[in-house]
């Protein structure tokens, strides 16, 4: 089974956000990066599915030549291949600029799966995955908490959340999946040194987007369809309350339902 | 009739979930803001002359594709449905909700017709006839505010649940229903084999009024009891941090924080969660936050509108009896 993984390197989760002095954007100076969570899932599930069905991994991503660091770190975890696509051109692009990029790629390599995050912890924007597929015309499945395939690798059955459930699909192949869930679902596996070291002979391909065959006018600031016109802090929340240290547990507790009550509402 | 506001409303289990009447709320005041009519959108199965209720919400025209076929969302039997629906409406913008269905179908939608989408938005804002939208970047460590391009129409937007105020503008209006054969394709590559419910109709995080969420302090799944006790008496879903649901004492679907879900609630009562940047980012925006730990030094009190410094095995159970006592 030929599998493709797309990943987003994306500032850690650990970042404290500051505005950049445009107002629009942020500062990215000591900023560490990583791989986004729910693309790691993807690259997990992917291993999965090669271990399975003996097939190939390639990772895919776009950007400056710092993400390579988080493709050699998805070559170490167990796939066999990298794609980064890096054109200034890109810089600034929406989901869609970025999605002509990866789809391109991803139609050269004509995989049997596309795995992705249902969403990049940055910008949030949750639409990558529906976008490539949309430019591929394969369907696609969203919030992947659970992958199979058949033996034969014809089909995938996934399961993924509903608002209090949980929904069952099949789909024929090729199709694209999103990986939704948490890091206690997927536990992706960490890179073992031996990996570490194969994964720097491991091939990894640089691509412009002429190489690609795309005009470096589809994509890029001017071609967006939204844009950001200012960013803000979240309001300030006036300085907490710490419920009177004198009382004992249960004046605490009663002090609590009064607030509850009187202030919040809602008993 | 071009121009003018469309909502897309989601229509699950023979009603309306609770969502769309805040989306279609929303999308009257955008509508009044711009001048302009309000339309919606309604697919699904079983639906009869049900979509009379949202002209309560100020839905002049309400579209109906009755469809077995879309009983259950999928992209692939939805959006061709409404791509062919809305070529038809030309609306200049599309409101939808950010519920799971909501935020892929939205994504989808904005490819299919390449134009843009703003997902989960927070807040919309008319200036000089065009929608603003803001909407939560690093899981609310900022808020962006966005503009469309005027290539880009519809303005497609997703609204987060529980943000938007259901008003009813109308109570006796009734909206106009149009029904139309809806174009589901005739072969479909993604099958929907199973839908699975829990029981006692769990409410999710994302749209639950109340949430109480334990964390580390917690100290084993066996304690989480003592939090379902108090959700139940609070009407609330029960939350958790990721170390919580890393140490496999809750489901992921518990998560709340910035690899988990992000949630609003009115109430979010924090209970042994010490307060990891992560987990804040994804509760900071509830309405009200109570937060119950031993450490007085938790950052979780910097976000606190009420703290409590106790050890919450004492302060849980009595707490829990004097919410007894007051709902009588």
């Amino acid at each position: 089974m030929n599998i493709a993984v797309l990943i987003k390197q994306v500032p850690d989760t650990e970042t404290v956000i500051k505005i950049a002095d445009d107002g629009k954007s942020i500062k990215t100076d000591d900023i560490k990066w990583i791989m986004n969570p729910y693309d790691e899932y993807a690259v997990e599930a992917a291993l999965r599915l090669k271990e399975k069905t003996r097939g190939k991994v390639t990772i895919i991503s776009t950007g400056p030549q710092r993400v390579v660091e988080s493709i050699r770190t998805a070559l170490a975890m167990g796939a066999d291949e990298g794609v980064l696509v890096d054109d200034p051109a890109l810089e600034g692009s929406d989901v869609f600029g970025v999605a002509k990029a990866l789809a391109a790629v991803v139609k050269e390599l004509n995989p049997d799966v596309i795995l992705c995050g249902h969403r990049a912890v940055d910008y949030d924007e949750g639409q990558r995955g529906a976008a490539v597929a949309e430019m591929l015309g394969l369907p696609h499945i969203p919030f992947a908490v659970a992958i199979d395939v058949d033996d034969g690798a014809t089909k995938v059955k996934v399961d993924r959340p509903v608002e209090g459930g949980k929904m069952s699909l099949e789909a024929s192949l090729p199709v694209l999946i999103t990986l939704g869930g948490a890091h206690a679902i997927w536990n992706p596996r960490y890179a073992s040194l031996p990996g570490i070291m194969k994964a720097k002979k491991k091939p990894l391909a640089t691509k412009t987007l002429s190489d690609l065959g795309i005009d470096s006018s589809e994509v890029g600031p001017d071609a967006r369809k939204i844009r950001i016109i200012s960013m803000e802090m979240p309001p300030e929340r006036e300085p907490g309350k710490i419920i009177n240290g004198d009382l004992d547990t249960e004046g605490k507790a009663k002090e609590l339902v009064r607030v509850l009550k009187e202030e919040v509402k809602i008993l | 009739m071009a121009g003018g506001v469309c909502v897309l409303t989601e229509f699950q289990d023979g009603d309306f979930r609770k969502v769309s009447y805040e989306v279609a709320s929303e999308g009257k005041r955008v509508a009044d803001a711009l001048g302009c009519d309000l339309c919606a959108v309604v697919l699904g199965s079983g639906i009869g002359d049900k979509a009379g209720v949202l002209g309560k919400y100020g839905v002049s025209r309400a579209i109906v594709a009755d469809d077995e076929r879309l009983a259950n969302y999928t992209a692939e039997a939805y959006v061709p449905v409404l791509s062919e629906i809305l070529k038809e409406l030309e609306p200049d913008v599309v409101l939808l909700p950010a519920s799971l269905n909501g935020k892929d179908l939205g994504a989808r939608l904005a490819a299919h017709l390449q134009t843009g989408l703003a997902m989960d938005c927070t807040e919309f804002k008319v200036e000089d006839g065009t929608i603003k939208a803001k909407r939560p970047l690093f899981a609310g460590k900022c808020f962006g505010w966005y503009e469309w391009d005027s290539s880009a129409r519809p303005q497609i937007a997703s609204c987060r649940p529980n943000v938007f105020e259901r008003t009813v503008v109308d109570e006796g209006a009734s909206a106009e229903i149009s029904a139309v054969t809806p174009a589901v394709p005739s072969e479909l590559k993604v099958q929907v084999v199973s839908v699975e419910k829990e029981e006692g109709g769990k409410i999710d995080l994302t749209e639950a009024e109340v949430i109480v969420s334990g964390g580390r302090g917690m100290k084993g799944p066996e304690n989480f009891k003592m939090l379902e006790e108090l959700a139940q008496l609070l009407g609330a879903a029960v939350g958790a941090s990721r170390a919580a649901v890393d140490a496999g004492w809750r489901p992921h679907s518990d998560q709340v924080g910035q690899t988990g879900k992000v949630v609003t609630p009115n109430l979010y009562i924090a209970v042994g969660i010490s307060g990891a940047i992560q987990h804040l980012a994804g509760m900071g925006s509830s309405k009200y936050i109570v937060a119950v730990n031993k450490d007085p030094d938790a950052p979780i009190f910097s976000k606190a509108d009420y703290g409590i410094v106790e050890d919450l095995f004492k302060f849980i159970p009595i707490f829990t009896e004097e919410v007894k006592k007051a709902k009588g």
